[in-house]
């Protein structure tokens, strides 16, 4: 099986999987970041959003050879200590309620607030609606967006 | 006849015992759900019991620190943090100071340790309290007789015990004489307005696993030597294996083996990707066994159940025949709803690592007891080799009520003889489902000089039929001729409970159903409403399950929260109330017409279910289950052709996303009536509201589910999602 090399959460890593498995299950089953979840396995649900040199990818739709190289960043390594503003909005507003969807909320907001650090309503809106919370935790996902952009602005 | 009484009797003996811990401290456990059994057992021999007979713990280390173990599974309905606020308000403890911890794990000595039908809390109320309770007058005990005084005289605060000359002991300081004192009996609860936990928010308690990415869930369980199997089942309903060809599958590098068991393929890997895709190379082929069923067919027989006369009555009035004899109007409408998947985000999965001498299993699962009995008995080992660990839920909604991912973990393992996860991908969640039996109503009324005189409710569903509760609610009781017929079709797809069951779909019909009765009968459709209420206001009949008082409440703290009747132009709206957990709910939708396509802006939602122990949780809740039943209503749709499920993934199944969600402005009812259920009652109104708003909006009544149904009404396609 060929190998592959990348970063992850700044740390090097190097991988020896089939060349068309998808980072998500590289992350998940091999690197041991479980923080990462599978929800559809084609890129329509967002849950396992990471960030690929700081822009949100859909993890399961990702190939390794797209990765090579690049610097991939997990809700593990959003911050050491879940003090990112994203992660403390979140936190302060009391977002989740099953949670499992919630790593890849914060992983689109927060690549979202770096490129637009005071969105309006309607722009938060377009940029999570490509991430499903089956509990339809939406109005708090929103504020959480609302109040991290006040705290990264 | 009001709300049924939800205190519970128990013998306090029967289910706590303290001990001192070998690092210090007093732990108490007790069996909540033993406690929970109406009528518990009289107090049994205290020396036979062990720590396997309980369930859920307290305990105080010396140093006053306190951890709370949380007994019930948790999917995401909160009760991992409402559950121990209980006790730590009886207790009188600091809620910063608390621990919690989810609760033993190995489930097979209790019973009732279930997520399920909203009640965790409603039957956990009185317990909790109670342990609390006691648990703080055994602490105060031991102060006491340290001291020479009465316990009386003592008061608590925070963990603190204060006597009358003004002496004080933290709980840590006296843990050790409060461990080897009896437990008492009558301990005194709280007045509701001392509360100082209850009843304020609390942050979920997982939160800061969950923003950090934790492994918490199912999916996220491994052990040393694990495998992943990844399972292909009969593409159909009716279908049986026939033979399959697994050369090209066991090539792939990484599959470990093939296995067949009973009508399922599994493929066991060293990860899951391989898994999964070595699966679809395998070349099965599979034969009809039974029909295979398409939902014209299931359209065609519901509705000719309708039109027939094989009923079973579940509950009869006075005399319905009599009434639309006798009627100068009969409306009579039919309501249809498809199947629905529950799309839980975490596809379902388990661990089972069966060995000669124990079967561990691990995983999201609503009922862990049952779960274990049924391995249990087809592994044919005694219930004392299997030990099953409950973890977080990626969501539940029902689904996960049913083990059957969980049984076909232990038959795999106990094929291969390893450790092994079984884990779904999406089209196996969304194509091997338990789903939501599509379900069609039919209702008439009789109205005779301007009055409702009958109603006839009847219910042709697949598979099963509502249970014997829902007949006694609204409007059961408000009308003298009141009767209700349902009727079965049996079919191979297999169906189950999906979030509010029944009434999930039965609220949309028969307030869409009142609506129009009050547009026939040219009244107000609030009036309506509270003028059936004034029937069954001191009604002896104690079947009847709703509180006509409370219900009129919630109506009326709709009309005023929504401005009802008061809306600004252009903005239509919808009002239903509705009864089930034992909660009362009043929803009120607005909808406007933007590009001559109605759109839901904003829906307003009063709940009564007594007591609120957590507002922050039960306001998340609250907005989820509205927003749950909105998208449903909208864009729930599941369809079979012979026997296969015409959407396996997102592409093809709509879930409702952010852009789409209204506003929800939730009010609790504030009284204080013991809780009542809280993760359902929010959704059923929804599609109702929404229905009735829309009619207003547009002269255009709604009869079917999803809304989708309509395209004049709902032109807006799914958005392209860019992933």
């Amino acid at each position: 099986m060929p190998t592959y090399q990348f970063k992850v959460n700044g740390e090097s890593r190097t991988v020896d999987v089939s060349e068309d498995m998808p980072l998500l299950w590289v992350l998940r089953d091999h690197l041991d970041l479980a923080g990462t979840k599978y929800g559809c396995g084609i890129a329509l649900c967002g849950s396992c959003t990471v960030h690929l040199d700081g822009i949100a990818v859909r993890s399961c739709a990702l190939t390794m050879s797209m990765v090579e190289g690049k610097s991939i960043t997990t809700i593990e390594g959003l911050s050491k200590d879940g003090s990112h503003p994203v992660q403390e909005a979140w936190k302060e507003i009391d977002v989740p309620q099953c949670g499992y969807c919630q790593a890849g909320q914060i992983m689109t907001a927060s690549a979202f607030l770096e490129k637009n650090p005071n969105p309006n309503a309607e722009e938060i809106k377009e940029a999570m609606d490509g991430n499903i919370c089956r509990c339809a935790s939406y109005s708090r996902i929103f504020k959480a967006v609302e109040l991290a952009s006040t705290k990264m602005a | 006849m009001t709300t049924k009484d939800t205190t519970i009797t128990f013998s306090r003996r029967a289910f706590m015992r303290t001990s001192s811990l070998a690092g210090g401290g007093l732990i108490i456990g007790f069996n909540l759900f033993q406690a929970c059994k109406p009528k518990a057992a009289a107090p049994i021999d205290l020396a036979s019991l062990n720590y396997n007979d309980f369930n859920a713990f307290i305990k105080i280390a010396d140093n006053g620190a306190v951890t709370i173990f949380s007994p019930n599974p948790e999917i995401g309905q909160g009760v991992k943090t409402s559950m121990p606020m209980i006790i730590a308000e009886e207790l009188d403890v600091a809620w910063s100071n608390v621990h919690v911890e989810q609760g033993i794990l190995d489930t097979h000595n209790y019973t009732r340790q279930v997520a399920g039908g909203s009640q965790s809390i409603r039957f956990g109320w009185e317990p909790l309290r109670q342990t609390g309770a006691t648990a703080r007058q055994m602490l105060v005990n031991a102060a006491a007789a340290r001291w020479g005084v009465d316990p009386s005289e003592c008061t608590t605060n925070e963990g603190v015990i204060t006597n009358a000359a003004g002496e004080s002991l933290g709980y840590g300081e006296v843990v050790k004489e409060a461990a080897a004192m009896e437990v008492p009996d009558n301990v005194k609860l709280k007045a509701i307005k001392d509360f100082k936990i209850i009843g304020k928010d609390a942050a979920n308690v997982d939160i800061d696993e969950i923003i950090t990415g934790k492994p918490l869930f199912g999916s996220d369980y491994k052990t040393p030597g694990m495998v992943y199997a990844s399972v292909m089942r009969p593409p159909a309903f009716g279908q049986k294996l026939e033979s399959f060809d697994d050369t090209e599958t066991r090539s792939v590098p990484g599959v470990i083996d093939v296995l067949k068991f009973g009508e399922k393929i599994a493929v066991l890997a060293n990860d899951t990707w391989t898994a999964m895709k070595a699966k679809e190379l395998l070349k099965a082929t599979w034969k009809a066994d039974t029909t295979l069923e398409s939902t014209e067919d299931h359209d065609t027989i519901l509705l000719g159940l309708l039109d027939g006369n094989k009923f079973e009555t579940l509950r009869a009035d006075g005399n319905v025949k009599k009434a639309f004899a006798e009627a100068d109007k009969i409306l009579e409408r039919t309501y249809e709803s498809p199947f629905l998947p529950h799309n839980c985000l975490e596809p379902m999965n388990f661990y089972a690592d069966v060995t000669e001498e124990k079967v561990h299993l691990a995983g999201p699962i609503q009922t862990p007891e049952r779960t274990a009995m049924m391995i249990a008995e087809m592994l044919d080992r005694d219930m004392n080799q299997v030990h099953l660990e409950m973890t977080r839920m990626g969501g539940g909604f029902g689904r996960r009520l049913y083990g059957d991912f969980a049984m076909e973990a232990a038959e795999i393992s106990n094929l291969a003889r390893k450790p092994i996860k079984v884990i779904f991908s999406r089209e196996d969640d969304m194509a091997d489902g338990i789903y939501r039996p599509a379900i069609k109503y039919r209702i008439k009324a009789a109205i005779k000089d301007g009055k409702v005189t009958g109603y006839h409710l009847k219910e042709a569903a697949i598979n099963s039929n509502m249970y014997g509760l829902i007949p006694n609610f609204f409007p059961a009781g408000a009308i003298e001729n009141y009767q209700v017929d349902v009727a079965k079709y049996n079919s191979n797809i297999t169906t189950g409970a999906w979030r509010a069951p029944y009434t999930n779909f039965l609220a949309f019909a028969e307030q869409s159903f009142f609506d129009e009765l009050a547009e026939t009968l040219e009244t107000d459709k609030v009036q309506l409403r509270l003028d059936l209420l004034q029937n069954v206001k001191g009604s002896k009949d104690d079947r009847i399950q709703y509180s006509p008082e409370r219900m009129e409440k919630v109506i009326k703290m709709a009309v005023d929260k929504s401005g009802w009747g008061k809306q600004p132009e252009g903005v239509f709206q919808g009002f239903v109330n509705y009864y089930c957990h034992n909660s009362h709910v009043a929803e009120v939708a607005n909808v406007v017409v933007e590009d001559g396509t109605p759109v839901v802006k904003k829906i307003t939602c009063v709940v009564d279910c007594g007591i609120v122990v957590n507002p922050l949780g039960a306001m998340n809740q609250a907005e989820g289950g509205v927003i749950d039943g909105v998208g449903h209503a909208m864009f729930g749709d599941f369809a079979f052709k012979d026997g296969e499920p015409q959407a396996k993934n997102f592409d093809k199944y709509r879930l409702i996303r952010m852009s789409e969600a209204p506003e929800v402005d939730v009010h609790f009812m504030k009284n204080e009536f013991s809780p009542t259920g809280l993760g359902e009652p929010t959704l059923p109104p929804a599609g109702g509201a929404i229905a009735n708003a829309m009619k207003a909006a547009t002269g255009k009544r709604l009869y079917k589910q999803p809304f989708t149904k309509y395209p004049e009404l709902m032109s807006v396609p799914q958005k392209e999602i860019i992933g």
